[in-house]
């Protein structure tokens, strides 16, 4: 993507790592569960004990439930405002003044596998922005981000990187 | 789940089975619920319909992850390990949607480490319409023995 004619605080932005933070809660096999049978996976990998020992040394999370683990809680006590997921994207929309927003394309890389009481560490990178581009949806500007993920012994477990759009509705207030 | 595989039935051309499932607003609010993504557009009916321009709340992209995971794994059994995955989006999925999955195989190697990965292309698709394409590199077991969960560092390269 080009980063032709981006505003300065933008581009200074490209390739820094931002929003270093530690998920809220260790790994736990509640919400492993409840994605299993969200989509109904029958693997044994994260029904049966002794296949998961057999096969990964121990419980493990489905791979794809990567960004499960640093969305922050809806609510906690003394705390004001809801935390974003995924900040970068939303101080995108802030900056270019795009109230609404969706992710087009996903790319995820697994590496160590994510274990019980793991606690992950993410970060934020952006990694580009395009010039204005108009869609189906509205007017707007594609990034991508990229979502590094660790674990306590700071292996990497994964990579996720998004591609989102932020855009105005044809017809909608400025 | 179908019987786990080995690298040496699995070829290019290969189609896997298809899986359809159909798709409720439980469905979609319990993916998104699952994956801790509380954005209203998963779950509140107005949001979605009148602030974001969609007919209806909509799955969110974990939980098609999820999805894409299951659908594999099912094919590979619990032996195969996902190495990657890119997906694109170019439509969503609602509740009242029959979704389909199917993939094919569009080509295997043994790297360097020796682990025998396939691609897979793999379409989600709504009444014939392609809504997300999902490429995925999955390891699977050279043979009987072979776990690719035991691989780790330079042995991994996904």
């Amino acid at each position: 993507m080009s980063t032709a004619a981006l505003p300065p605080e933008v581009e200074s932005l490209i390739g820094q790592v931002q929003y270093e933070e530690m998920g809220e809660f260790p790994v736990e096999r509640g919400y492993v569960w409840t994605t299993c049978a969200s989509v109904e996976n029958g693997n044994p990998l994260y029904w049966d004990d002794a296949v998961a020992q057999d096969i990964t040394n121990g419980p493990i999370a489905p791979p794809t439930m990567l960004s499960a683990w640093f969305r922050p809680h809806h609510w906690s006590p003394g705390r004001d405002v809801q935390p974003m997921p995924l900040q970068v994207h939303f101080d995108l929309k802030e900056i270019f003044g795009l109230p609404e927003a969706v992710m087009s394309d996903n790319t995820i890389i697994f590496y160590e596998p994510v274990r019980m009481g793991d606690r992950l560490r993410t970060r934020q990178i952006l990694r580009s922005v395009s010039e204005p581009k108009t869609t189906k949806l509205g007017a707007g500007r594609f990034w991508v981000i990229d979502v590094e993920y660790l674990n306590q012994r700071d292996e990497l477990v994964g990579v996720e990187s998004y591609t989102g759009f932020g855009y105005r509705r044809e017809g909608s207030p400025e | 789940m179908s019987a786990p595989l080995t690298f040496d039935a699995v070829h290019a051309g290969d189609d896997l089975p298809e899986l359809s499932y159909d798709v409720t607003a439980t469905t979609i609010v319990l993916g998104a619920l699952a994956a801790r993504d509380w954005r209203p557009m998963h779950h509140d009916y107005d949001f979605a319909v009148n602030r974001n321009g969609t007919q209806d709340i909509f799955m969110n992209t974990p939980n098609q992850a999820a999805w894409f995971e299951r659908y594999v794994t099912d094919w590979t059994g619990p032996k195969g390990r996902l190495g990657r995955m890119t997906f694109r989006m170019s439509g969503s999925v609602f509740p009242g949607d029959t979704m389909t999955l199917r993939a094919t195989v569009e080509s295997t190697e043994t790297d360097s480490a020796g682990c025998g990965w396939a691609k897979l292309a793999v379409a989600l698709t709504v009444a014939g319409e392609v809504k997300t394409t999902c490429s995925v590199r999955v390891a699977i077991p050279t043979d009987g023995d072979d776990n690719p969960w035991t691989r780790r560092g330079d042995q991994w390269v996904p």
